[in-house]
């Protein structure tokens, strides 16, 4: 859940059936599994008739929703982790006409680079139904090296890619999918304070 | 008024100078009583200060919309090194091809239109003819075919004019960052910004926000018209004249912030303003955003009597939110007490102009 107001951050509505669409794609990572879940009511034989679902456990302590999703009865399909999910839901798009929704859930950094897959089909972000579910852990992007940091959940924390040691700043880039990180001991190099969990 | 005054502002020669390394910068004494000083009172207030962006005072930097001065040439080098070391300063979304054209059309007729002894822009019909003298550039091309051209036409026309430029698409009833070069900006990652709404791309201001300053500047610039464009003043300091003061390098600047002392202060620390223009573009309906900068170390300042008064009170007065936003804790105190040397206490005119 999302407990700050950050202008460039998206907003996260939550999942909600478009009852008019004619083909809908749920792409669902860890505990976003249970934002389809919750609203498995509202998933009458005609949408699950019209529907693919894409899940990868892996990534925010979701375990054991396989077996809950496929009893909904809707097309499905398991990803060992959220790269070649992406790729399945980038084939996916691909194939899709007028008419298709895209629904996302899970941890931020899962929607971001799933909106990623969707900007490169044109799809509009505001179109796309999502829902934040899971950990708070952040993807960041080194504003130094442009390199990704998955699931930072501290800040500061040490960049994966160049090392230095970045402080998460509350600006999010959509396009990027991504915070910035930006170096914390640039002015006084060692000079770092200890890391605070505050993404978990 | 001042004989300082009384000749336009034509820059005849440009100086040799770095802005990294030995940073050789420096103004001349024209140059100084050129420079937009940004305080028109001497108590810090936080506006929007959106005024029209018309001609203003001869030999000032608001005489001519577009302004080039004897740091044109050095700036231009400078920008070309960091555009080298990283491309991604850089940016245009597609769509912006029409924007492009515009602003090139817009940047060349403005700088040929203020100097012709430096630019010169011969139309016939979609045939165009550049001469760019202190760049010794000379080309011909045509109109709207990007193919005759070396670069892209918003990468050519911004490695020959001052200042960082940012394109902005309108849609949605929201200004989007869409395109831009920037090189020289105070402390913001165009590359991280780019395809933002203009609330995204200031989500990291303090205070302004909390204030409605963004949203009714929004609804103001909405309705920008074509030929009427507006400007604002913005500042902040730089320890050494370092152009490049990014996000990407600031591993490299940011410890000059630990080396201003009581002895060095007059040479190390800048006021550094950005003279903004904001401008409707005819073709593409978007909006090109001028981000004009200048600097000036503490010793030039105080060579103007006014604003060595002025500029250690409006100082004092900055809430400390802005200050740690603008990066000045570490040596704000220390140059207040030099500047305040300079300060006799006498009463300062109205308005940024020197007396």
């Amino acid at each position: 859940m999302q407990i700050d107001a950050i202008r460039s951050r998206p907003i996260y509505p939550g999942l909600a059936i478009a009852p008019l669409a004619r083909r809908h794609i749920f792409a669902l990572e860890g505990e976003g599994a249970g934002a389809l879940l919750d609203i498995a009511g509202s998933l009458t034989p005609a949408v699950l008739g019209r529907s693919q679902i894409l899940y990868v456990a892996r990534g925010s302590l979701g375990v054991g929703h396989h077996g809950a999703l496929q009893t909904l009865g809707a097309a499905f399909w398991a990803a060992p982790t959220v790269q070649p999910l992406l790729g399945r839901l980038d084939v996916e798009l691909s194939r899709s006409h007028m008419g298709t929704r895209l629904y996302l859930a899970g941890t931020e950094g899962f929607i971001g680079q799933a909106m990623q897959v969707a900007a490169a089909h044109g799809i509009d972000p505001a179109s796309v139904i999502t829902e934040h579910r899971g950990s708070l852990a952040r993807r960041v992007q080194c504003v130094h090296c442009k390199g990704v940091t998955e699931g930072v959940t501290a800040s500061p924390f040490v960049c994966s890619h160049c090392g230095l040691s970045l402080f998460v700043r509350d600006h999010y880039s959509r396009r990027l999918g991504a915070f910035q990180g930006v170096n914390i001991d640039a002015e006084e190099p060692g000079a770092v304070p200890p890391p605070e969990e505050l993404y978990l | 008024m001042d004989t300082a005054y009384s000749a336009t502002h034509r820059p005849e020669t440009f100086r040799e100078e770095t802005f990294r390394g030995d940073f050789s910068y420096a103004n001349s004494p024209e140059n100084i009583r050129h420079f937009p000083f940004p305080f028109h009172e001497d108590h810090y207030r936080y506006s929007v200060n959106i005024e029209p962006h018309v001609p203003g005072l001869p030999g000032s930097a608001f005489e001519h919309l577009i302004d080039v001065d004897e740091h044109y040439v050095a700036e231009m080098a400078d920008r070309a090194q960091v555009l080298a070391e990283d491309p991604l300063r850089y940016q245009a979304l597609p769509h912006m091809m029409l924007a492009q054209w515009d602003t090139l059309e817009l940047l060349m007729e403005e700088q040929a239109r203020a100097y012709p002894h430096l630019f010169t822009l011969t139309r016939n019909g979609d045939q165009w003819r550049w001469i760019n003298r202190p760049l010794g550039i000379d080309d011909t091309f045509t109109f709207g075919d990007r193919s005759t051209l070396p670069r892209e036409p918003l990468d050519y026309i911004c490695r020959q004019t001052q200042g960082d430029i940012a394109l902005m698409d309108q849609r949605d009833g929201n200004l989007w960052m869409d395109a831009g070069m920037i090189t020289a900006q105070a402390d913001w990652s165009l590359d991280f910004d780019v395809g933002m709404n203009f609330h995204e791309w200031h989500a990291p201001v303090p205070l302004a926000p909390q204030m409605g300053v963004f949203d009714r500047a929004l609804k103001y610039l909405l309705n920008l018209q074509l030929g009427k464009p507006v400007r604002r003043l913005n500042w902040t300091m730089t320890i050494n004249p370092r152009l490049d003061t990014s996000p990407e390098n600031y591993p490299k600047w940011g410890p000059d912030r630990t080396t201003v002392t009581p002895e060095n202060v007059g040479q190390k620390v800048h006021l550094r303003v950005e003279l903004q223009s904001l401008w409707r573009l005819p073709r593409s309906n978007g909006m090109l955003f001028v981000i004009r900068g200048y600097m000036m170390r503490m010793d030039e300042v105080v060579t103007v009597p006014k604003w060595g008064r002025r500029l250690p009170r409006v100082l004092e007065t900055l809430p400390e939110e802005l200050a740690t936003y603008k990066g000045l804790s570490r040596y704000r105190q220390t140059t207040i007490d030099w500047l305040k040397r300079h300060d006799d206490g006498a009463p300062t005119s109205p308005g940024i102009f020197p007396d």
